[in-house]
């Protein structure tokens, strides 16, 4: 347990009669990079910021680098970067002067600290930039100077929330190097995202929904575990497809690819066979074949309402 | 125009407005204050000046005088005199703003009536009490020299000290240094954190090691520079333009200065744990301006106010900072003599400051 960066058990954040966050156990190992997959108000964000002892929990206990927390709050500081979800540098500060005042303010060493930001500066494409305002970077400049400012004192965990959520994909895939990069070096790392492909490049994940943690693992494992199996139904009329499938005893969930239609369905309730049958008696030809789970198909079962989850019928 | 069009965005602006608590109490809150201020606590006619008697006739007339100019309320005799050398003191320190001097030839002048029976000496470092004066001056002595006597003139002499010329920039100047910094600094600091915060830039700095102490000191010790830079810009053009002088000591200037500055910069720190965004902060800040201007003594005669106005004035840092800057610039007080109004900006400033740093969580809740 003391070799985990991060055990939080039973943590739990009320604000008045909404429960934010509830009852969410969690351990992170060492040198990981752990991803928060939820959607927006699925208390990724509050849960971080109990993390890092910016909140406080309404019950439940935190452990954080062997930090009690928030009792020992102040002394993990130093040894965390955080990344908010909004740009949280000075705007009116050129890149520079922001990594310059990050530095004082974490007390690194002076020379130290000018090899540190030049070095980083360096790493993040940003040397051309130095006397630029942050306030005029592009969204991909912006996110890597947080990045910087956030491990300049060479944190031992590092907190991401939604770090990627306003930069082009380019951008996204060097961001999630730098992020490896990090990790290798022994860093441990807790990113919040709602997009899949980065949910699937993390070494464990955590799935959140309305406050509680409904799935955590693997993502490899979390998809071989799905209870659901997945079907793609090709046929001519796929939103008619959908609309005939809706409400059939089984089906969890639907969601058209291009021109193909993914069907998740209840396991030994539904097969191809079924599924076809019941297209087919309302007059739609269609294949149906078995498909592999991923990501997003574990994270709409996880994630769903209950009432649906029970196959509820309505009117389409 | 689309009148619907119209109407929705109307309706917008509505429905934002009752949701902005502090606009909308500020909306009833400023008018009713202000009522209330020109209303109750406003009084262009003075009354109960602080004043003394230095009675060297002390006869049965001139007793009766002091009865009845007493009587008259424009003055409030707190201390009767006994040597000339008292009444500059007293008048210095600020604690009497005029003073009654009845000569030895007294009943002479009075029966002779070619010379003025008497002498009011006033504070001319506050404009409200020479108006004052002038109204006092002009009760009739005819009156103690009994019926059937002829009407004689020259009753009553006015010695305006520290102003002689009745010159108005001697007596706004000083006083504005205090509003000009009390606008500046408590806006200046309640707008400075407030920014950081609905920037998002809180958020980060205190997830860093930073102290409550050290982002507050931080945050607030460059407008002390600043305001020091203003007092020195009011004072050099009162100076060079029109021709206002400093007669205490430079120094005593500055630290008075420097102590109301940080009164200020306290304020404007609490204000700013209240306020939500800077919006916000500049009402506030313009809700603590409107008291201090009009109840300081600065615009208005702090002796017109009834007692409860006064009470709460006290609690203002202008009020105390009109007296002493007016003291030491013009009446050339030293800081010895004035120490409870600069004590009273002390507890101000440690109060404030308490409250403020005491609301500056380094938590988000």
């Amino acid at each position: 347990m003391s070799d985990a960066a991060i055990v939080a058990r039973g943590l739990t954040r009320r604000f008045g009669a909404l429960t934010a966050v509830d009852a969410v156990d969690l351990t992170v190992a060492r040198a990981q990079v752990y991803g928060f997959l939820g959607p927006n108000g699925s208390g990724k964000s509050t849960t971080i910021r109990m993390l890092c002892g910016l909140l406080a929990p309404s019950a439940g206990e935190i452990e954080v680098l062997g930090h009690r927390i928030p009792q020992d709050a102040e002394a993990l500081k130093r040894r965390i970067g955080y990344m908010t979800q909004k740009f949280s540098l000075y705007d009116d500060l050129t890149v520079q002067e922001n990594l310059e005042f990050l530095g004082a303010v974490h007390a690194l060493p002076r020379a130290g600290a000018r090899r540190r930001i030049d070095a980083l500066l360096a790493r993040f494409w940003l040397d051309d930039r130095r006397g630029q305002l942050a306030g005029t970077l592009s969204g991909g400049q912006k996110q890597r100077l947080a990045l910087a400012g956030a491990i300049l004192h060479g944190p031992e965990l590092l907190f991401l929330d939604e770090p990627t959520s306003a930069v082009d994909p380019q951008s996204r895939r060097e961001f999630w190097d730098a992020l490896f990069e990090l990790a290798d070096a022994g860093t441990t790392l807790l990113v919040s995202t709602h997009y899949m492909d980065e949910a699937e490049r993390c070494h464990r994940l955590a799935i959140l929904d309305r406050g509680r943690l409904v799935a955590d693992g693997a993502p490899r494992a979390l998809c071989a575990g799905l209870a659901q199996a997945v079907w793609l139904v090709d046929c001519v009329t796929p939103r008619a497809a959908q609309r005939a499938l809706e409400g059939l005893p089984g089906v969890v969930a639907q969601a058209q690819i291009g021109a193909e239609l993914r069907v998740l369905a209840e396991r030994g309730r539904l097969d191809a066979a079924r599924i076809a049958g019941h297209l087919a008696a309302l007059g739609i030809e269609a294949q149906v074949h078995a498909g592999a789970a991923n990501l997003e198909d574990v994270f709409v079962a996880a994630t769903l309402p209950p009432r649906q989850a029970a196959g509820e019928e309505h009117a389409a | 125009m689309n009148l619907r069009r119209l109407f929705s965005i109307i309706l917008k602006e509505l429905r934002q407005l009752r949701r902005d608590r502090l606009t909308f109490a500020m909306i009833v809150g400023i008018p009713t204050l202000q009522l209330l201020m020109f209303g109750f606590a406003i009084n262009l006619d003075v009354r109960h000046l602080p004043a003394a008697v230095l009675d060297q006739a002390e006869t049965a007339r001139s007793r009766e005088l002091v009865a009845e100019l007493s009587a008259s309320q424009v003055i409030d005799v707190r201390y009767p005199l006994a040597a000339p050398q008292e009444v500059d003191a007293l008048l210095r320190e600020g604690r009497v703003s005029a003073v009654l001097v009845i000569p030895r030839d007294f009943e002479a002048r009075l029966e002779r009536g070619d010379r003025a029976a008497l002498q009011l000496v006033v504070d001319g470092s506050d404009q409200v009490v020479q108006q004052a004066a002038r109204q006092l001056a002009a009760y009739p002595l005819d009156r103690l020299r009994g019926a059937g006597t002829a009407p004689k003139d020259a009753g009553i002499e006015i010695v305006n000290f520290y102003n002689p010329e009745r010159r108005a920039p001697i007596n706004t100047v000083p006083g504005l240094v205090g509003v000009i910094l009390t606008m500046t600094m408590v806006l200046f600091t309640a707008m400075a954190l407030v920014r950081e915060r609905e920037h998002g830039n809180l958020e980060m700095l205190i997830a860093t090691p930073v102290s409550p102490w050290e982002l507050t000191l931080g945050k607030v010790l460059p407008f002390v520079g600043i305001g020091v830079l203003q007092v020195t810009v009011v004072l050099l053009l009162g100076r060079l333009i029109f021709a206002v002088p400093i007669r205490g000591a430079l120094l005593d200037v500055y630290v008075a200065s420097l102590v109301f500055i940080l009164a200020s910069l306290a304020l404007g720190l609490f204000l700013s744990t209240l306020a939500r965004s800077q919006f916000q902060a500049m009402q506030l800040a313009f809700f603590t301006f409107l008291p201090q201007i009009l109840l300081s003594g600065f615009m208005f005669p702090f002796a017109g106010m009834p007692r409860p106005a006064q009470w709460f004035a006290e609690a203002l840092p202008l009020t105390h900072f009109v007296r002493l800057i007016r003291g030491i610039a013009l009446r050339g007080a030293g800081l010895a003599e004035l120490w409870p109004e600069l004590a009273a900006l002390a507890v101000f400033s440690a109060a404030m400051l308490g409250l403020a740093v005491s609301r500056v969580h380094k938590r988000l809740d």
